[in-house]
This record gives C-alpha cells, sequence and structure tokens, in this order.
C-alpha cells in the first residue's frame, strides 16, 4: 500500500466527503471527518519522509504513463505543503465540533464537514499532481467549496463577502484555465515536467508569453497579492471562525505553492524572470502589500479584519522573498509559508474562542478579556509576538532568513522595509493588548469564563507549534532548504 | 463553405453577445443566453468536436437556462439600474481582450496537421486507443480511461455544487402530522389532477406523453457514450431535466412526492463512490488507481466494465446534483410564496366543490 500513498493523500478525503451523508448525527460526522484528516497528515508524513530519504515519487493515475496520462509527481516542495495542509487542518477540526455549535445551525453542520473535507482534498489534490489541467480542477473543488463555508457565516455580510471571492476567484480560475489552454495548444502536453521540456523550444512566441501572463495574474488574484486582495479581508472576517483558521493557514499557501511551481518548475527560472520583469513587480509589490495592509491593519475595529489585513502584509513578505529569486530567498517564502501557517490558524483559532464566549470579535469588546479569558488572550498574544517576529518563535526564524537572502543580494534598503514592515506588526498586536490588558472588563461582560478545553487544546497546540519551531528549526529548514535548492536543479 | 459557416456563426455570437450586455430585462437576457449556448454547440459541430458540442448543448443551452429561470422567477425580472459608470471594469475587459489577441498571433493554425497538439500526446489515443482501451469514441477512452482522474474531479466539482447549493439553502422542514397529511397530500394531487382542465391542459398532455421519450433518450445517451458522442454529463442532464420539467408543470408537493430529498442527497454521494470504488478496487487488486485492467481477466472487458461504471457514477451524481440545485431553488421561492400558493390552493377547493 505504500506504493499507492500519493494518491492515497487524495482520494481518502475526497472520497470520505460523499461518506458523511451516510452519516446521521453531526457529531458523528465530526468525528469521522477528524479521523479522516488526521490519517491524511499521517500519510502527509510518511511521504515526506519517503521524499527526505529516497527522492521524487511518482505515481501514474490509472497505469497510463505521463503526458498520456495523469501522474503525480511529489518532491520535497509538494510534499512540504501537504504537510502543512494536512497537519493545519486536523489540529483546527479538533475545534471545529465545539465552534461551530455557536456559529452554525445544526441541521447544516454535515453539509459543513462535507464541504470542508472537500476543501481538504481540492487544496491537497492541486499540490500532489504534476499535470496542469488537473490542477484546475481540483482548483475548483477547493474554491466552491470555499466559497460555500464562508458564506456559511453567521453575519449576513457573509453572503456578500462570499459572493465578491466567487467572482474573484472564478476571474482567477478562469485566468489559469486560459493559460494552460494556450500552453496546451504551443506544446501539445499538459502534464507539468514535460511541459518543462518543450516550452524552451516556443519560448520566443506571443502565444507562450501570453499563456505566462495569464497564469501569473489568475495565481495572483488567488493568493490575493496587493492590489488584488480586496476580496479577502470580508471573506475572512465573515466566514464561520473554523473556517477562517483553516484558509488563513492553507489557502493562499496554495497559490503561492502554484506560483512558485509554474514560474520555476513549469516555465523556468529564466524565462519566467526575463519574459515579465517579475524580480522588481514583485518587488514592489510585495512591500507595499506590507506597508498598505499593515496600516489597514492598524486601523480596523475587528480584530478578525485586523488579522485578516496582517494576512495580505505576511504574503508580501513571502513574495518579496520569492522576487529575490536565489536559494536563500526562496528558502525564506517557504519556511514563511509554514510558519505564517502555524501563527495564523493560531491566531484565528483563538479569535473563534472569543467568538465562542462573546459571539464577537470587535476590537472594543476585547477590553479586559486578559483577565477574564488569561490562557486564549496568552495564546493570542504569543500568535502575535510570533507574527512580528520576536525571537524564540518561527516568525522570527522566517524573517531572519527573509533578511538574510535580501542582504546576500545586496538589497540594503529593503532589508530595512522588512524591519520597518515588523514594527508596524508591533503596532496592531499593540492594540488588542492594550485592550485585552489595560482595561477594565466591560459590564456587559461580567460572566464572560474562560473558553471550553475542547478550544484551549487545539490552539494550544498549534501555539506551542510556534514556540517548538521557533526553536527547533530542523524540521522545518532542512525541507525548505531542499525544496528550494531541488528547484534551483542543485542536487542537494 | 466551411468557413462562410463558420463566420455567421461567430457573427451572431458577437451580436447576441452585445445583446447580453445591452439588454436591462433578465428574462430576455436568459433565453438569449441559452440562444448563445446552441450557437456555440453549433460552433464546436462545425469543428467537428461533437462531444463537447453535445454537451454545450445540453448544458448551456439545456440546464443552466433553466436554472437561471428560477433564479429570476425569485429575484425579479428585471436589472437595477447602475449609477457608476464602470470605467475600471471596462479597462480590465479591453486588456485582457488585447492581451488575447495578440496571443493568437503566434499561434498554430486551426486544424493545420502541423500543430503540436496534433503531433505530441494526441497520436498515441488516435492509434493506439483502440487496442489499449477498446472503446470506438476517443474522446471516451480520453476522457474515462487516459484522465479518467479529470473526470472523477469534476464529478466532484458537480457534487461539491449541490453540497454548497444545500448548505446555504435548505430549509427546514416542518414537522407534520403524518396520517391526515398524506390523505391531504393525495387528495391535493387528485385536485391538481382535476384542475387540469383549466390549467395548462396542453402542456400537462404533452408532458406526460414526453417524459418517457426523455428518459429513454437519457439512458440511450448514457450507455451510447463509448460509441458516439454522449456520456454520463450530458444524460445526466438530459434526466434532470424531465424531472424539472414535470415539476415545472405539476408543481413542487407534487414532484415532491416522486422525489424525496434526502433520498436524492444519498443518490448524489453514491454516485461519487461508485466512480471512486472503481478506483479502489483497482487499488485493491495490486494495480494503480482507476487502472481499469485489474477489474477482469481481459484487460479490454476491464477497461469496458471501468468505463460502464464511472458513466453510470457521472450520470447519477449529476442527475442528482441537478435535481438538488433545482428543488432548493424552487423551494426558497414556494416558501416566500407560501401566501400566495395558499390562495391558489383554496381557489382549487372552491373549484372542486362546485
Amino acid at each position: 500500500m505504500l506504493t499507492h500513498l500519493p494518491v492515497l493523500q487524495v482520494i481518502v478525503p475526497l472520497m470520505a466527503a460523499p461518506l458523511c451523508l451516510f452519516l446521521t448525527r453531526s457529531r458523528l460526522v465530526w468525528l469521522f471527518a477528524l479521523m479522516v484528516s488526521g490519517l491524511a497528515f499521517l500519510i502527509s508524513a510518511l511521504l515526506l519522509q519517503q521524499v527526505m530519504t529516497s527522492g521524487i515519487i511518482i505515481y501514474e493515475l490509472g497505469g497510463w504513463d505521463a503526458p498520456w496520462g495523469i501522474e503525480y509527481r511529489i518532491d520535497h516542495l509538494n510534499a512540504f505543503l501537504l504537510l502543512i495542509i494536512s497537519s493545519v487542518s486536523t489540529v483546527v477540526l479538533l475545534a471545529a465540533d465545539t465552534s461551530i455549535q455557536k456559529e452554525i445551525p445544526a441541521e447544516k453542520h454535515s453539509y459543513f464537514y462535507i464541504l470542508y473535507l472537500l476543501s481538504l482534498a481540492g487544496m491537497l489534490g492541486i499540490v500532489a499532481t504534476g499535470d496542469a489541467f488537473n490542477v484546475f480542477v481540483f482548483l475548483e473543488i477547493s474554491s466552491l467549496s470555499a466559497y460555500a463555508l464562508i458564506a456559511l457565516g453567521k453575519d449576513r455580510r457573509a453572503l456578500w463577502a462570499a459572493y465578491q471571492y466567487l467572482i474573484m476567484g472564478t476571474i482567477g480560475a478562469t485566468f489559469i484555465l486560459i493559460g494552460i489552454g494556450l500552453m496546451y495548444q504551443m506544446t501539445g502536453t499538459l502534464n507539468m515536467h514535460d511541459l518543462s521540456i518543450r516550452l524552451p523550444e516556443v519560448a520566443h512566441t506571443r502565444t507562450v508569453f501570453t499563456a505566462f501572463a495569464f497564469v501569473i495574474v489568475g495565481i495572483c488574484l488567488k493568493l490575493a497579492l496587493f492590489p488584488l486582495h480586496l476580496w479577502l479581508p470580508n471573506a475572512y472576517a465573515y466566514a464561520p471562525s473554523i473556517v477562517t483558521a483553516f484558509f488563513a493557514a492553507t489557502a493562499t499557501k496554495v497559490a503561492i505553492y502554484l506560483l512558485i511551481r509554474f514560474t520555476f518548475s513549469v516555465f523556468g527560472l529564466s524565462f519566467s524572470f526575463t519574459a515579465l520583469p517579475l524580480h522588481i513587480l514583485f518587488l514592489v509589490l510585495g512591500l507595499s502589500g506590507i506597508f498598505a495592509a499593515s496600516i489597514a491593519a492598524i486601523y480596523q475595529k475587528n480584530v478578525k479584519h485586523l488579522f485578516a489585513y496582517s494576512s495580505i502584509a505576511q504574503i508580501g513578505y513571502m513574495i518579496v522573498g520569492f522576487s529575490v529569486s536565489t536559494t536563500t530567498g526562496l528558502m525564506a517564502t517557504l519556511l514563511h509559508l509554514f510558519n505564517h501557517a502555524l501563527m495564523k490558524s493560531a491566531l484565528f483559532l483563538a479569535l473563534g474562542a472569543v467568538m465562542y464566549r462573546i459571539g464577537s470579535v470587535q476590537l472594543s469588546q476585547f477590553q479586559g478579556l486578559g483577565r477574564q479569558m488569561p490562557i486564549t488572550m496568552a495564546a493570542i498574544v504569543i500568535g502575535g509576538l510570533s507574527l512580528i517576529g520576536v525571537p524564540l518563535t518561527v516568525g522570527f526564524v522566517s524573517k531572519w532568513y527573509l533578511i538574510l537572502a535580501v542582504i546576500e543580494s545586496g538589497w540594503w534598503p529593503v532589508a530595512l522595509l522588512i524591519l520597518l514592515g515588523s514594527l508596524l506588526a508591533v503596532v496592531y498586536v499593540w492594540r488588542i493588548v492594550e485592550m485585552a490588558y489595560f482595561r477594565p472588563p466591560l459590564t456587559s461582560n461580567e460572566n464572560i469564563k474562560e473558553a471550553p478545553f475542547s478550544l484551549l487544546v487545539p490552539i494550544w497546540i498549534l501555539v506551542m507549534a510556534n514556540i517548538y519551531f521557533g526553536i527547533d528549526t530542523r524540521l522545518s529548514i532542512e525541507v525548505a532548504q531542499a525544496a528550494s535548492q531541488s528547484l534551483f536543479g542543485v542536487n542537494p | 463553405m466551411e468557413s462562410l459557416i463558420d463566420i455567421v456563426l461567430l457573427a451572431f455570437l458577437v451580436g447576441i453577445a452585445f445583446a447580453i450586455v445591452w439588454m436591462k430585462d433578465l428574462l430576455a437576457v436568459i433565453m438569449l443566453l441559452g440562444i448563445y449556448g446552441l450557437l456555440s454547440a453549433s460552433f464546436f459541430v462545425a469543428m467537428d468536436a461533437v462531444d463537447v458540442a453535445f454537451t454545450e448543448a445540453s448544458v448551456g443551452a439545456g440546464i443552466s437556462t433553466l436554472l437561471m429561470l428560477v433564479t429570476i422567477a425569485m429575484t425579479g425580472r428585471s436589472e437595477h439600474p447602475v449609477r457608476h459608470k464602470p470605467f475600471l471594469a471596462l479597462a480590465v475587459v479591453i486588456i485582457t481582450g488585447s492581451l488575447l489577441i495578440y496571443g493568437t498571433l503566434d499561434m498554430p493554425y486551426f486544424g493545420s496537421a502541423q500543430a503540436p497538439v496534433h503531433q505530441h500526446v494526441a497520436p498515441r489515443y488516435i492509434n493506439d486507443s483502440i487496442e489499449e482501451v477498446g472503446v470506438p469514441n476517443i474522446v471516451t477512452s480520453v476522457l474515462a480511461s487516459y484522465r479518467a482522474f479529470d473526470t472523477f474531479g469534476e464529478v466532484v466539482v458537480i457534487f461539491t455544487a449541490g453540497m454548497g447549493v444545500l448548505a446555504l439553502l435548505s430549509v427546514v422542514r416542518r414537522p407534520k402530522n403524518t396520517t391526515g397529511d398524506k390523505a391531504r397530500d393525495i387528495a391535493k394531487i387528485d385536485l391538481i389532477n382535476d384542475s387540469m382542465h383549466e390549467q395548462h391542459l396542453v402542456l400537462r398532455i404533452v408532458t406526460k406523453m414526453l417524459i418517457p421519450f426523455i428518459f429513454l433518450y437519457a439512458f440511450y445517451v448514457q450507455f451510447h457514450g463509448d460509441y458516439g458522442p454522449g456520456g454520463g454529463f450530458q444524460a445526466g442532464v438530459i434526466f434532470a431535466s424531465a424531472i424539472f420539467l414535470y415539476a415545472m408543470l405539476f408543481g413542487m408537493s407534487t414532484a415532491r412526492r416522486v422525489i424525496n430529498q434526502s433520498f436524492i442527497q444519498l443518490l448524489a454521494a453514491i454516485g461519487v463512490l461508485l466512480y471512486g470504488s472503481v478506483g479502489v478496487v483497482s487499488l485493491l487488486n495490486g494495480k494503480n488507481f482507476f487502472d481499469y485492467s485489474a477489474l477482469s481477466v481481459d484487460p479490454i472487458a476491464g477497461q469496458h466494465l471501468g468505463i460502464l461504471l464511472i458513466e453510470l457514477g457521472v450520470g447519477c451524481t449529476v442527475a442528482s446534483v441537478m435535481v438538488i440545485i433545482f428543488f432548493s431553488f424552487a423551494d426558497r421561492k414556494d416558501n416566500g410564496q407560501n401566501l400566495e400558493s395558499n390562495g391558489i390552493e383554496n381557489n382549487l377547493k372552491e373549484n372542486n366543490k362546485k
């Protein structure tokens, strides 16, 4: 069975989703979904281990060899992403049962878990596959379920947010599809590896340039790169807390994975960075994203909005690392993928706990919560410190490597700007800390107690991961390094 | 001659696209969209892509038109006037359009035998698929065997859409007191049947005669996909459209008695599971996922069996999801207009007394 791991990774959650309809009680569906996600996590861990020891794993679906059939091609990069997605999904699901009882009507619980599993399977499918069209198919699965999940939010504005996301996401997916179609027309193949061999022959044509432009713009819409980020804040703010925690940690990461995969593996480094001025383009967009979004975050009144804007800023950091396009730069991006997933899932889950007790995440409601919900608030503080990049947290590790990469390339002013961006993070995290610890509790919130155990456990698993991987960086750095070196064609 | 047909069809498409943008009456827009779908289908036929044309005709011109009609039945038929001038959107569209045209400049000529699409992967499909898969329709062997996983993904996309609609639109049914209610329901159906001579008499009788043939045709398309254009997607849509037709003319409550909500949900799930389990069986037989040759001793027989089963799964899921979506929309409408429908019911009763 070990040889079938790549396909099981995707198939297990995919087939589990329809099975949920056969279970009657929502508690049972939750347990089932949790088990499935845990199984996916186990598979991804095994896959990563296999890749680290024996290199790329190829799996031919339907038994047809590559350009004719579809193949799964797991290298360091995919395996790393698979691990991030499935681990976050599992921990977040742990909290789901308690959290959605307050946020989603009971008769919709099974649909929630079905859509959640479909979304998980979609993201895993995008990452695992080695076929460009297969990417699009799974992109549709993950996006469609995402729109529905976001629209399930209690606030009626969730519907409008989901609708905006639907329009923007569909435009993005269509652009990617147009790009894939044009590539197919010029090469006659859809397999990524095969594309990378056949594209250089036709790289000078205007059609391939158009294909590249469409793919890049489509992906940037999906990853909410500034200034294409407008759908993100509301979608994250009004979605159910569990959904926000899951998507903030994974959805944009998958888009960044696609960006890396298409620019580095499919089109090739030399083409990608000469066809469009990606260096300077992404550097400027990344930096303006960091500043615009961080400043916007400072002025938010809803804490979910605040952290959503902070997510856009963090995407900016990843894009800056990408624009450097050296092994260290890419490594910093990959590290930040991992680390940011840990931070944001912890933070949004903690907000889910606040939502559970208070029913709102307006900043004004946080008054005095430091005393009333000390464990939850401590989690938010540590998550916030990690966001800023304080040593001993994961945030420090990725920022360290990012600055290292930038300085290696001699971009001193950029390094300064990155540090300045972190200072802005201090400001918006401080606003929450000040509210929670230096103000007396609101009279309306007098009876608020600490969040239930079932929420605190997953939150603190993620918080501890934030600290653990900030100190013991062997796993994340080793994998990120191997992935980035293999993308640059250096044999480790 | 052929290029003349192409030019005429494309000119119509452009004209209709402009009309769609300009029109304010949504009902007319939806009709035009249906025509747009039909014209695209004709264009695909002219390009010898009959399978795609069939799908476009049944989905683009058929079912999506119906679904949009149900939607505007709820939302109203005229567009809200827009105050702001969407210049930014116009700029984006123009840039995208010109980039697309720019991209066509270096494309290989349409139908050129030297084009990469005809040189690399396609020759094997054309020359060897009959020996490797054993199905005369190459399109079916590509989508159901060589690229079966993509098709599986597409089925899951449709399933996802159905679940999404259910999650957002499903309404909690009020618990009914069963026995009396059932009797009343039956009485209601009688009422509807009795009232036939007043409402849509011709339509209802023609529908009753047509529905068996639509079902028969759906089954033909379902099982004939190996030999000609067709397959699970188109068959599912045709099957569902017969049920829509019934529901539209005989009322939702009558249709509900034929089709049970939770049953149809399970059917959608079963379709996906049937498709997936074909892959699981090949896994258990020691071959790769979706390797149909593992299904039987003779690899070609295995391919046939595999394709038959997965097409069945596709048809099952597509038909049930279409029905789910239609019913969820229509229920929404019913709930909004409860008062009105009660009024109609009373009228019916009065008529009956007379």
